[in-house]
């Protein structure tokens, strides 16, 4: 049976709930589902003490998160759109990613930020940012970007159980797609990346949303140019997996990063600096980025559609690249 | 008590003299003249109960009843300290003390000591607990956005947890007069219906006994109390601090206001001698400088774990876990 999602998420969140009674859901409007409703029925079925509502507060709620953190509990806290974690920043990046080194290992922040991001239908320039640059950039901190159901499902409860603090984070495009998650097996490690599309030709890293455009274009690139595109879905940008990445730099020798957020200091510039270093004698051509231009997301629609990268930018990048 | 007084003020005045001299790496704000309300609000606390401190919490911690030795091997970047060298003064932690931590972002304790509250809260439904946590912070922090949301959050969520203002008047270099229009920090609790008290945090009893009733009260899970103690940095902002905004008049005049000063004439006027308060200063004065040599002596990190603690090890070395 398929299920979208947010009905995913929700399931995860559920059987971590029941798992484990130290897991408790807080954030804005989460006891009656959340602005998009991924937490709904979970504080008819756990309590309101265990799926709890808060004030707009997010300097403070996630204060709050990370202090019950250090005291056993293992919160899961939504921010709503990671614009708004802005407001949170002294806790993300003073408090939570620090914890464990400035005390020494005595203590740590074992909790999950559950937040949504990307740009989609005229959200526009506070609702739509890719600010997972920023978090990378912040040692202590684990950044997770899931792009499918199935993949969200599985990284979500895993780092849940994981003793770090985590920004998980969602892209509100993918919250209508469907996956059938009848029989899930394992649960992933944080910090594999996963082979999405083997191929021969090119290597394309992409994560979150961005990653159906890399298929939409691999597909393309195959049937129209005859061009066999490899696609790597990071999953996790912290740790990063650069194992996987060079087994298939490797075979390549051309790679392409895509990500929706914009290209100037970005989390492609890292990755690619990192290749340009760790696997420089493979590499046949330097490596290309595709992102956002340097400017807000904009409101109109077809201003939006003027601005993010899709599969066509990418298409064209790696014919560029190929030729 | 007056030991304790006694055990801070010697620290914080050896601290300062190793600063003098280049042993302390960073920037260390001491609590000379802020003694009472440490010992005041600690006296009252159990192993168990939680406490957040600010940036100048070296007091705080020897209250809370901390490893002396320890807590100078931290500040001094030993790796025998508490934290192994890597938190320093503005961030020592002392997990088997109830020390959860200091902060070096004025009011980014607050949100984190109101999530211990929480974590206690939920824990004495099962256990019947009755654990609370304390957050110290200055006057400094009432200009905090966070401050406000926390004191709405408290209030709301009737945690078990204490908020101790130290309005020591300054703002680091900026005086209270120039940096709000209220007066009294305690002011704030009151519109989320928070009970508060401002005392004078100068004298030992009188935080001692309100403290007392604040944490009855938080203990006995009516919510949060907001404890405001009037008091004066005797001592600059941190070591080095020239202190241009105020007049030697100005300091001078601290020295009156003395909180330990203050207790001895109180002991003295009932019946104590002299010479026995004087053996139980020189006596902390002995504790702080051995263990201010020991911690001296101790080994310095290793350059080779500069990396530790910053990941778990699951999340760097971690294998797929089975669904359960």
């Amino acid at each position: 049976m398929s299920q979208t999602f947010i009905e995913i998420l929700r399931r995860a969140l559920d059987e971590e709930l029941e798992r484990d009674p130290a897991v408790h859901l807080l954030g804005e409007d989460v006891a009656v589902g959340g602005a998009f409703g991924v937490t709904t029925g979970l504080a008819g079925k756990y309590g309101a003490q265990r799926v709890r509502n808060t004030p707009i507060s997010e300097a403070a709620i996630t204060g709050l998160a990370a202090g019950a953190a250090l005291c056993g509990l293992r919160p899961v806290l939504e921010i709503m759109f990671i614009d708004f974690a802005t407001l949170a920043m002294d806790c993300l990046v003073n408090q939570c990613a620090k914890y464990r080194y400035m005390s020494g290992g005595q203590l740590a922040v074992p909790m999950v930020i559950r937040t949504q991001a990307g740009a989609a239908g005229g959200a526009a320039a506070q609702h739509s940012q890719s600010l997972e640059a920023w978090f990378v950039h912040v040692p202590g901190l684990v950044v997770v970007a899931p792009a499918s159901p199935a993949e969200a499902y599985g990284l979500l409860k895993s780092a849940i159980r994981l003793g770090d603090p985590v920004l998980f984070i969602e892209h509100k495009r993918l919250y209508t797609q469907r996956e059938d998650l009848s029989a899930p097996t394992e649960l992933p490690r944080i910090g594999n990346a996963r082979l999405a599309r083997a191929g021969t030709d090119v290597t394309l890293i992409a994560w979150s949303a961005m990653v159906h455009s890399a298929l939409e274009a691999a597909g393309e690139l195959k049937n129209a140019h005859g061009i066999s595109v490899e696609v790597i879905d990071l999953r996790t940008l912290v740790p990063l997996d650069m194992a996987t990445i060079a087994t298939s730099v490797t075979k390549t020798h051309r790679v392409v990063i895509a990500h929706e957020a914009v290209r100037n200091g970005g989390v492609g510039a890292e990755v690619a600096a990192r290749i340009g270093t760790e696997l420089f004698d493979e590499l046949d051509a330097p490596v290309v980025r595709v992102g956002c231009p340097f400017s807000p997301i904009p409101f109109a629609p077809e201003l939006e559609k003027a601005l993010l990268p899709g599969a066509a930018d990418i298409v064209q990048a790696v014919r560029n690249l190929s030729a | 008590m007056y030991r304790a007084l006694w055990r801070i003020r010697s620290f914080e005045t050896q601290v300062q003299r190793l600063a003098a001299g280049g042993e302390v790496p960073g920037f260390p704000h001491l609590s000379i003249g802020q003694e009472a309300v440490a010992v005041g609000v600690c006296e009252h606390l159990t192993r168990k109960d939680v406490l957040f401190t600010s940036h100048r919490g070296h007091g705080h911690t020897l209250a809370k009843g901390s490893d002396m030795r320890a807590v100078f091997a931290e500040i001094i970047g030993r790796d025998s300290g508490l934290c192994r060298g890597r938190g320093g003064s503005m961030h020592l932690v002392d997990v088997a003390n109830g020390m959860l931590g200091a902060t070096g972002v004025v009011g980014g304790n607050l949100p984190l000591a109101a999530g211990a509250a929480w974590a206690a809260q939920v824990a004495s439904a099962s256990t019947g607990d009755s654990t609370i946590s304390v957050v110290f912070f200055g006057d400094g922090a009432t200009g905090a956005g966070v401050l406000h949301e926390t004191l709405n959050l408290a209030a709301l969520w009737k945690l078990p947890l204490l908020f101790v203002c130290e309005n020591n008047g300054y703002a680091e270099f900026t005086s209270r007069e120039e940096h709000s229009n209220v007066r009294q920090a305690s002011a704030f609790a009151t519109p989320y219906g928070i009970p508060a008290i401002t005392v004078d945090g100068n004298d030992l009893l009188t935080v001692h006994t309100a403290a007392g009733n604040a944490i009855a009260q938080v203990r006995g899970g009516s919510g949060p109390y907001f404890l405001e103690c009037m008091t004066h940095r005797m001592a600059g902002h941190f070591v080095g601090d020239a202190q241009h905004y105020r007049s030697k008049e100005q300091r001078d005049a601290l020295k009156e206001k003395c909180p330990i000063e203050r207790l001895q004439r109180h002991l003295i006027a009932h019946g104590l001698a002299e010479s026995e308060l004087e053996a139980i200063a020189e006596e902390a004065r002995q504790e702080v400088l051995q263990a201010a040599a020991h911690a001296r002596a101790d080994p310095r990190p290793d350059p080779a774990t500069v990396m530790d603690f910053v990941y778990s090890a699951a999340c760097l070395a971690g294998e797929p876990e089975a669904l359960s």
